[in-house]
């Protein structure tokens, strides 16, 4: 792999698989490069996975209402308002990474990067904040309740999404501190924005249904 | 990649070397051949399965299997025809041949491909784990309802290995559809437009999206269950505001576009078959393209006939009772399609053509049948009977099943160089059409008079002994074709006529190349102007490209 990082152009996505440079195209047009467009069939699977557990949340909301304890007595919006902005402005932070990275500002690139992991973070460390008192002081656990059920598997697989998004940042992070950020590479920062925004989606539309909705 | 593992693979015994090579290749071929290869030895242990479900029901209170391995056989075998047979040889055969015919050298992740087959074996190997521990494999069905799943009802592991065996094959299963979807976009040769893609290759396109739209859902259900098991979640326990019937949803959610990822792949085989052994273009090209899109999309909006006698409420019952009869539409276009790619045309009735044939007229019936079942009041008389039984095994032997053999018949010169004998498959067609007629007609008969699935005995005065004394024999009948296949494939290994590049005077680009074809498939990458390059290829005075 490393040494595939020396070669230049848009060559270098078909040679890491052993496929001719005629058979792969410039990765500017994402139709044609084979890591976006299985990207974006994986963010589909994405969808249909999230919507599912959605979709059971919304189903479950009367007896989440209802549950002992109930959304209403146990969440405190401050914290969890926190976590959220720290995500949503990440996606910000990654879009401007990203245009650092095509004009080629390294600086600019490590610093958006770099900031972007910074709030990932401490929106997974508002999450883990938030848990332990969940769990802690009102003994919500997943096997308390139908609530305790719906919220946890919701909140954390995002979470766990989040978690994964974190690894793949960070490794991109390295590589690109390193100076060994290939042509490949930079396709590859660019699916994982787009996996990092879709996380964020997710979270606007699980935030909504979650604290505002389901209160 | 070759080049990088043989100098250690040479210094191992002729056989480890060999096991070596399988086990790390990236090669879409050999990935599609263990696909396959996996499959086969599935479809045996499930076959047996069927075989002792059928011994058990020969006469009435037989002691043969006695009720818990009676349930457990027909939860296995159904969780394995479907996850562990029916997907992996479709997925095995579409990975074998699409990059072929879209003149690719490999799929467009090699290293995911190789995952996905090992995750889906895995889960296969995981699933049958549970026949080795205390308590033995799960006896849930299939369709696994809840609370039956709940740890209260069901305290042995086998459901465990059961959920996390499909929970990890599912995995495999989208990253196939992921790299599918990824290579048919992307990879096609310079001038394959979309409208100019092999058939198959468009069915198996509209496979992938419907996979990576179905299998997800079943994920997430599945971590549901096993969060109930395994963590004391509520989800699908009645007694703590958990809903047994939104289990129902979410697996039917998957559970019926799944029959369509199933069917999908084996109208792309039959549409390749046809035109060759017709000497005709396919008919209506355009219209089937669409009509496979429609049948996705149409099938993903109507799980819940398979729950009308849960007892919705009339509304749902004639919304999933009309969308599911809409779906006989794009399914009749094709049909009548495949009948006026035929109409006029010089058929051959080699093996291949042979089992379209059995395909279409096996199909049509269970399709017809798939009508009734699709009218709610109907399948209040019928649900959980026999006569649903023989349905879904009518398409599905008769649909997917033929289907897949014609197009392995029609293919095994391709992977292999040789020839399948003619005689043996021609045995194989009619002890298969005869068993699999004998099988699962009297299943309709049987379910009509009210003989309910999933029972392991009955009382000898219900006349329900002769039909299913008459399914039994049929399941005999079958599995001499199923030896002959076996044996068919083994004998014309070693014994078949060369096969040459082009054995069926054929026309898309897995013919192009050499049989078995070369790692690298095209020594250079095809350019092509029409869908049928090869015909242009072999008569430069009438190309097809003047005309499309």
């Amino acid at each position: 792999m490393m040494s595939d990082s020396t070669m230049a152009g848009s060559t270098i996505i078909g040679a890491a698989n052993g496929l001719p440079a005629e058979l792969t195209s410039p990765a500017s047009d994402w139709w044609r490069s084979h890591a976006k467009v299985g990207m974006l069939a994986f963010l589909l699977s994405e969808v249909a996975f999230f919507s599912t557990l959605i979709t059971t949340y919304v189903v479950f909301l009367r007896q989440t209402k209802a549950g002992n304890p109930s959304p209403a007595e146990v969440f405190h919006l401050p914290l969890v308002l926190t976590g959220t902005a720290c995500l949503l402005s990440s996606s910000i932070t990654i879009h401007l990474a990203e245009k650092a990275m095509r004009t080629g500002k390294r600086a600019g690139f490590l610093g958006w990067w770099g900031l972007t992991i910074v709030l990932g973070a401490t929106f997974l460390a508002c999450t883990g904040k938030e848990w332990h008192e969940l769990i802690c002081t009102y003994g919500l656990t997943i096997s308390r309740n139908l609530f305790g059920s719906t919220y946890f598997t919701l909140v954390g697989f995002h979470a766990l999404h989040v978690t994964v998004g974190l690894v793949l940042l960070s490794t991109i992070f390295l590589l690109a501190w390193r100076r060994a950020l290939s042509e490949q590479d930079h396709t590859a920062a660019e699916v994982i924005s787009w996996y990092w925004h879709f996380v964020d989606g997710v979270w606007i539309v699980v935030f909504t249904l979650v604290y505002l909705i389901g209160r | 990649m070759a080049t990088v593992t043989q100098p250690a693979a040479l210094e191992r015994p002729f056989w480890t070397a060999r096991l070596h090579e399988w086990a790390v290749t990236v090669d879409h071929k050999r990935i599609g051949i263990m696909y396959v290869v996996m499959a086969v030895v599935f479809l045996v242990i499930a076959g047996l399965e069927a075989e002792a479900i059928r011994w058990q029901l020969f006469v009435p209170e037989n002691t043969f299997l006695g009720p818990d391995r009676f349930n457990q056989f027909f939860t296995m075998h159904g969780t394995t025809m479907v996850f562990f047979v029916g997907m992996p040889i479709l997925i095995g055969i579409a990975n074998y041949i699409v990059p072929l015919q879209i003149g690719a050298r490999d799929m467009a992740f090699p290293r995911l491909n190789a995952f996905g087959f090992w995750v889906t074996l895995f889960g296969g190997l995981l699933a049958y784990f549970s026949f080795f521990i205390p308590g033995g494999p799960p006896a849930i069905g299939w369709f696994a309802y809840a609370p039956l799943t709940e740890r209260a009802f069901n305290r042995g592991a086998g459901v465990d290995f059961w959920t996390l065996g499909l929970l990890v094959s599912g995995i495999g299963t989208i990253a196939a559809g992921v790299n599918f979807v990824a290579t048919i976009l992307t990879l096609r040769c310079p001038g394959m437009t979309l409208t100019k893609m092999p058939f198959f290759t468009w069915t198996m396109l509209w496979t992938s999206v419907q996979i990576l739209l179905a299998i997800p859902p079943l994920t997430a259900a599945l971590v549901m269950v096993e969060f109930d098991r395994a963590l004391g979640a509520k989800f699908f326990n009645p007694q703590n505001d958990g809903s047994a019937y939104m289990w129902q949803h979410l697996f039917w959610f998957f559970g019926h576009p799944e029959v369509y990822i199933l069917i999908l792949p084996a109208f792309g085989m039959i549409s390749e078959v046809i035109p060759v052994f017709s000497r005709k273009v396919l008919f209506g090209y355009e219209f089937m393209a669409a009509a496979t899109m429609a049948i996705v999309f149409i099938s993903m909006g109507v799980w819940a006939h398979h729950m009308f006698c849960v007892g919705m409420n009339r509304t749902l019952d004639m919304y999933f009772a009309a969308a599911s009869l809409l779906v006989s539409i794009p399914t009749g276009i094709k049909f009548f399609n495949w009948l006026a790619t035929m109409y006029g045309g010089r058929i051959s009735l080699a093996s291949p053509m042979l089992f379209a044939c059995g395909f279409l007229s096996m199909f049509v019936l269970g399709g017809l049948t798939g009508i009734m079942l699709a009218c709610a009041p109907f399948d209040f008389q019928v649900s959980d009977t026999y006569f649903v039984v023989g349905h879904f095994h009518w398409v599905l032997i008769g649909g997917t099943l033929f289907g897949v053999f014609a197009g392995i018949h029609y293919w095994f010169p391709k992977v292999t160089g040789r020839m399948l004998s003619e005689r043996l498959a021609k045995w194989q067609f009619w002890l298969l059409l005869i068993g699999f007629i004998l099988t699962f007609g009297p299943m309709h008969i049987s379910g009509l008079l009210g003989m309910p699935r999933r029972i392991y005995t009955y009382l000898p005065d219900r006349r329900w002994q002769i039909w299913n004394q008459l399914s039994t024999i049929g399941a005999l009948v079958q599995v001499p074709s199923y030896l002959l296949f076996v044996i068919n494939i083994f004998w014309s290994l070693k014994y078949g006529q060369p096969a040459g590049d082009d054995p069926w005077d054929a026309w898309t680009l897995e013919w192009a190349t050499p049989s078995p074809p070369p790692t690298y498939n095209f020594e250079a990458v095809p350019t092509i102007r029409s869908r049928r390059p090869l015909w242009d290829a072999k008569h430069p005075d009438d190309p097809d490209w003047k005309y499309e």
